[in-house]
This record gives C-alpha cells, sequence and structure tokens, in this order.
C-alpha cells in the first residue's frame, strides 16, 4: 500500500516538476524578448545622441517624451525628431523585418542558409535601383527620381519569388526547388546588374554602387510610413501561421499528418516574408546577414518555438541592426559607413564564432 | 472505427506502385503490412494518411471518403508515426509532443495541452527525456517520442511506417508492447509497415504481404507467413517453425532465380 501510493505521488511530483520545468523555460524566452527591447531602448537613446550637435541621453528621452504631444520647436527637438529619430526609427523597423523574414524562409525551407539574399530578394532589387538610376532616374532632379528607385526595386525584389512560385506549379513546391531556383535568380540579378554597371557611365555606376551598399542614410518620416504599415500588415500574419512552421519543422509528412496544408502554407509565407522585405531593402538598399544572423543567435538561446522565436528574433535583429549603424556613425566619424558594410564585418565573424562553439550540427 | 481501403491505386509518373489495395481494418485491431523492398509498404501507409493522393480507389473511415474531410479533421483521427526525425532547428521532446495537439489547437496552447503531453509522456515513461532537444536522443528514444505526439493527438487510427528498423532489439520489443497495449486499451486500429517477419508474426493480428504494388496474401499470421510464400515473394528459401501458436521465420538462402540474370547464368549465356 505504502509503496504504491509513493510511487503514484512520486509520478505526480515528477509531471509537476517536467511542467514547471517547462513553464520556466517559457518564462525564459520571455525574458529574452523583454531583454532585446530593453536592449533597442538603449541602443536608440545612445544613437540619438550622437552627431554634431551635442545632446545628452536624458534629453533626448525627454524631447521625444514631449514630440509626441507637441510639434517640434527648438534647434534640439528638431534635431532629434526630423534628423536623428527617423534613422533611428527606420534602423528598427528595418531589423525587425529582416530578422523576421529570415525566420520565417529558414523555418518553411527548412535550411539554415535561407534569407532575403540567398533567395534573391537583394539582389532583384538592387538590379531594380541600378536600372531606375542608370537608365536616368538619378539625373531626375528631386523627389520624382527617388520615388522611381525605390518603386523599380520594389517591383523587381519580387520577381525571384513569383519566378519560385511559378515554377511550384510545375513541380512540387519542396524546400530544395525553392531556394535553388532562388540561389538561381541570384546569380542572374547579379550577372544582369554586373552588366548594366560595365556599359554605364562612371557617376551613375557610383550612385548605384552606393545605393547597393545598404545604409539607413535615406531614411525619413516619409519613408517610416510605408514601412511600418507592411509591418503592421505582415507580422500578425506570421505570428499566426508560427505553429504551422514549428510543425513543418518536423518534415513535411509529419506536418500533413498534423493537418497542415505544407505546400499552401509554405508560399503563403513565402510571400508575406518577401514582400515584407522587399518594402524595407527598396528604401534601405542590401543590409546582410540580419536575416540570417538574428534567427540563429535567437534559436540558441531560446530553441526553435516560432511563437516565441518570431518576436525576440525581429527585437534582437533591430537592436542588432541599431547597434551596427551606431558603430558605424562613430568608427571613423565623422566619415559615416554604410551600415551594410558593418552589419557584415561583425556578422561574418561572430557566425564564425557561433560556428564553431555550437554543441549540435544543423546541417 | 472502422478502415476500408478500396481499390486503391498509386504510381509515381509512370511508375505503378500500387495497384489494386483493398484492406478491411476493425478496431483494437494490430495490421503488418510486410514486404520485400519497393513492394509499396511506405507508399501505402502515405496514401492512407493523405501524404499521398492515389489516382484510383476510395479510402473510407467509418464510411465517410477521407477525400471529403478537412485535412484538420482527418488529423484528429489518424496518427502517423515516422521512421525517423528529419527536425533541422532545435526542439525539445515537450515542445514535439506538443505538435500532436496541433489539430485541436488555436494559437494558445492550454493547460489542458499540457497536460495531455505530461500524461503521454507518463503513459511511454519518457518522462525525463522532456525538455531534452529531440536530435540529442537516440533512435529507440525519438521513436518513443513520435509515438507520443502521434498519441497526443488522440487519433482512432495509428499508421507507422517501420518503427522498429532503427532500433536494438531491446527497444523494438519495448515499441511494439507500447504501440499494442494502446491498441488494445484505447481500442485504437494500427497500421504498420515492418520488415521483420518474426516482429510482424509476434504482434499484428493480421498480416497482408504485398509483392510489387500488390497485395499478394492476407490474412493471420500462420496462413501468410509460410514458406511457399516466402520463396515467392522474397525469393528467399526459409524454414517456419511454430513458437507458441506464432511462425518463426528462419531465413536459409536466397533461391537461385532462373533467367534473372544471376552471375551464373552470364557466364552460361557467353
Amino acid at each position: 500500500m505504502t509503496s504504491s501510493t509513493a510511487t503514484i505521488s512520486g509520478t505526480r511530483t515528477k509531471s509537476a516538476e517536467i511542467k514547471e520545468q517547462y513553464k520556466k523555460f517559457i518564462g525564459r524566452k520571455i525574458l529574452f524578448i523583454l531583454f532585446s527591447l530593453v536592449l533597442i531602448f538603449i541602443i536608440a537613446g545612445v544613437a540619438a545622441t550622437l552627431g554634431s550637435y551635442p545632446i545628452t541621453v536624458t534629453e533626448v528621452y525627454s524631447i521625444i517624451w514631449h514630440g509626441l504631444f507637441q510639434n517640434p520647436e527648438t534647434t534640439k527637438e528638431i534635431v532629434v525628431w526630423n534628423l536623428r529619430l527617423p534613422r533611428i526609427l527606420m534602423g528598427i523597423l528595418a531589423g525587425i523585418g529582416l530578422a523576421i523574414a529570415g525566420t520565417m524562409m529558414q523555418g518553411i525551407l527548412r535550411n539554415p542558409l535561407a534569407s532575403p539574399f540567398t533567395l534573391g530578394i537583394s539582389s532583384g532589387a538592387g538590379f531594380g535601383a541600378a536600372l531606375a538610376i542608370l537608365l536616368g532616374a538619378g539625373i531626375i532632379a528631386g523627389e520624382t527620381g527617388k520615388y522611381l528607385i525605390i518603386v523599380n526595386a520594389f517591383a523587381f525584389s519580387l520577381i525571384p519569388t513569383f519566378v519560385i512560385l511559378g515554377l511550384t506549379r510545375y513541380k512540387r513546391a519542396t524546400p530544395e526547388t525553392m531556394i535553388l531556383a532562388g540561389i538561381a535568380m541570384l546569380y542572374i540579378f547579379s550577372a544582369a546588374t554586373t552588366l548594366l554597371m560595365y556599359f554605364a557611365e562612371s557617376e551613375a555606376v557610383k550612385a548605384a554602387y552606393f545605393w547597393m551598399v545598404g545604409s539607413l542614410g535615406k531614411a525619413s518620416w516619409d519613408a517610416i510610413l510605408p514601412v511600418s504599415i507592411m509591418l503592421a500588415g505582415c507580422v500578425p500574419l506570421l505570428l499566426w501561421k508560427s505553429w504551422d512552421v514549428n510543425v513543418m519543422g518536423a518534415g513535411d509528412e509529419t506536418a500533413k499528418s498534423l493537418g497542415v496544408n505544407v505546400e499552401r502554407s509554405r508560399i503563403l509565407i513565402l510571400v508575406i516574408a518577401s514582400l515584407m522585405s522587399a518594402g524595407i531593402i527598396c528604401f534601405t538598399g542590401t543590409i546582410g546577414f540580419i536575416g540570417l544572423v538574428a534567427p540563429h543567435m535567437c534559436r540558441m538561446v531560446i530553441g526553435g518555438d516560432n511563437r516565441f522565436l518570431i518576436p525576440a528574433s525581429g527585437f534582437f535583429g533591430a537592436a542588432l541592426l541599431l547597434g551596427a549603424d551606431t558603430l558605424a556613425r562613430t568608427i571613423i566619424a565623422p566619415v559615416i559607413l554604410p551600415v551594410g558594410v558593418l552589419t557584415s564585418f561583425m556578422g561574418g565573424p561572430l557566425f564564425l564564432y557561433l560556428i564553431m562553439r555550437k554543441r549540435r550540427e544543423y546541417w | 472505427m472502422k478502415l476500408k481501403v478500396k481499390e486503391v491505386e498509386f504510381s509515381y509518373a509512370s511508375v505503378h506502385v500500387l495497384k489494386d489495395i483493398c484492406i478491411e481494418l476493425a478496431a483494437s485491431e494490430m495490421l503488418g503490412v510486410v514486404g520485400p523492398n519497393g513492394a509499396g509498404k511506405s507508399t501505402l501507409i502515405r496514401c492512407i494518411d493523405r501524404i499521398l493522393k492515389p489516382q484510383r480507389g476510395i479510402i473510407l473511415l467509418d464510411e465517410r471518403d477521407i477525400k471529403e474531410m478537412r485535412l484538420m479533421e482527418l488529423a484528429k483521427k489518424m496518427g502517423y508515426i515516422p521512421q525517423s526525425t528529419s527536425q533541422i532547428f532545435p526542439a525539445t521532446v515537450f515542445d514535439t509532443v506538443l505538435m500532436g495537439r496541433r489539430p485541436h489547437i488555436g494559437w494558445q496552447s492550454s493547460e489542458k495541452d499540457i497536460e495531455k503531453v505530461l500524461e503521454t509522456l507518463q503513459m511511454l515513461n519518457i518522462e525525463d527525456l522532456a525538455m531534452r532537444d529531440i536530435n540529442e536522443l537516440s533512435g529507440g528514444q525519438q521513436q518513443k517520442v513520435f509515438i507520443a505526439r502521434a498519441l497526443t493527438q488522440e487519433p482512432n487510427v495509428l499508421l507507422l511506417d517501420e518503427p522498429t528498423s532503427n532500433l536494438d532489439i531491446r527497444h523494438q520489443l519495448e515499441v511494439m508492447d507500447i504501440i499494442k497495449n494502446i491498441v488494445r486499451e484505447k481500442e485504437l486500429s494500427a497500421i504498420m509497415a515492418i520488415h521483420d517477419l518474426n516482429l510482424a508474426s509476434r504482434y499484428a493480428d493480421r498480416i497482408v504481404m504485398m509483392n510489387s504494388g500488390k497485395i499478394f496474401s492476407a490474412g493471420d499470421p500462420v496462413s501468410v507467413l509460410t514458406p511457399e510464400s516466402i520463396k515467392r515473394v522474397y525469393g528467399v528459401e526459409a524454414e517456419v517453425n511454430n513458437n507458441n501458436g506464432r511462425p518463426y521465420i528462419v531465413p536459409i538462402r536466397p533461391v537461385k532465380q532462373n533467367g534473372k540474370g544471376t552471375c551464373e547464368n552470364k557466364w552460361n549465356m557467353q
């Protein structure tokens, strides 16, 4: 009698123990998300103090706070609100969008190398922008030319995705087909861009090249609005699909047996993630590595559950990009380096380090 | 729940994999599907779970065509247990088993789902693995996790694709005992594709022997696993002993086939 009651209570406590561990694990995930959020606020505060006009961190926060209720009037307020804040916000939005897009692409394609870059989105945008600049948009003075570049970059960046989708009508939408098609598009657009540059005037080539090296320097309130609308539309949809992505991680067959329409989900998520990255890249140019590295770093800390991974890598990616941009502005100030170069320079070694010390091999 | 497979045909491009397959299965029944490599065992399992779509024939679950069910509805009735994992990114055992609740839940997993997972982990005696990563586990442990995942789906039919193929003899027996007990207790039906004829003989209530996409014979183990059928289907000369009323197969040697391109024949032709 005593022994059987002991084992029953034994299994009870064991279950309770696992439940507690599970809850703790979830708590850790939420803590990491909050930590990344705090990191964004701190880096943003520091970033807003940098520049030729001296403003302290506390002043920055109070100016931002007051600016929410009234229009900026003093010079300090105008510097913060009209010059520094757009750049910071763009950094945050781009970081969130690119990191989440990368997370989803890696998830649905079950490939750790998938990112907006490997699927050809960046090179499509690069070609679109180069085409617009070299065919004269760069010469058209003022706003029209700028918009032409953005629209062209956006339109061309979506072509690889639609080619991938077109292929899946003839061949099953397997991760392998999609990623190989993406890489093919990457090469085609890179070659096309090189060809364009080869025959262009040197001034135009320089302008096109500058566009392609990603930077937050082009950020303005005009750009913030469409990008935030894009994110507000796409991110909730992706969050809603996070369970499907989790299940797809276990393999197509298992996912199908669990009731997920694998092919349709994969295509839908690919389209949303591509749209989101295209909407960012057309304003910033190619910012590499955030979409690749941020998801991996977060997975190492909080595991692969996409319900938590999506917000975590979004916020962490934002902190990473903002941090890189802040560094890019200070490292050889007053010269501002393009952030795309910094993210790759920082991301590359960091990634190598992570690969070296990782316990387990992904691929 | 009653499962009926009627005249099912499936082909990849131009290769016929399944031809005219008919199977019936009642509750609390365990069906073993045996046959040589490429006989169509796994394909049949996948067709039944709608992972593959058969070109002809129908599959009925309690007289309802599964083609007309929503995917989520079917997922509540059938659980599929794959051979091995292809998980690339990290996932804990707990989260893997929680995936089985996918057909039942929306975005948020409730307390009830968590309890369900704990219950299944306890039933399979793998509670200690709960927070480990699925990729760190041995083949036998992984197989138990997959069974747990399928059971949290609360299905009426279990489909198993070579559940013992990567396991040592202890794990083979453990896994098969678990499945057998669950089938009895929860009155499930189970279909398993299985290579090991002796495990099939020992655990299955009925056996279907397949050969190049067709059913060669079906019935209880004694009537299906005979020296003649093993010779014809596998091309192997075997001795079949009686082991507590179940046939026990001792393979002896491959049968030399006439005119099928063995080395000897090639020499003769030259």
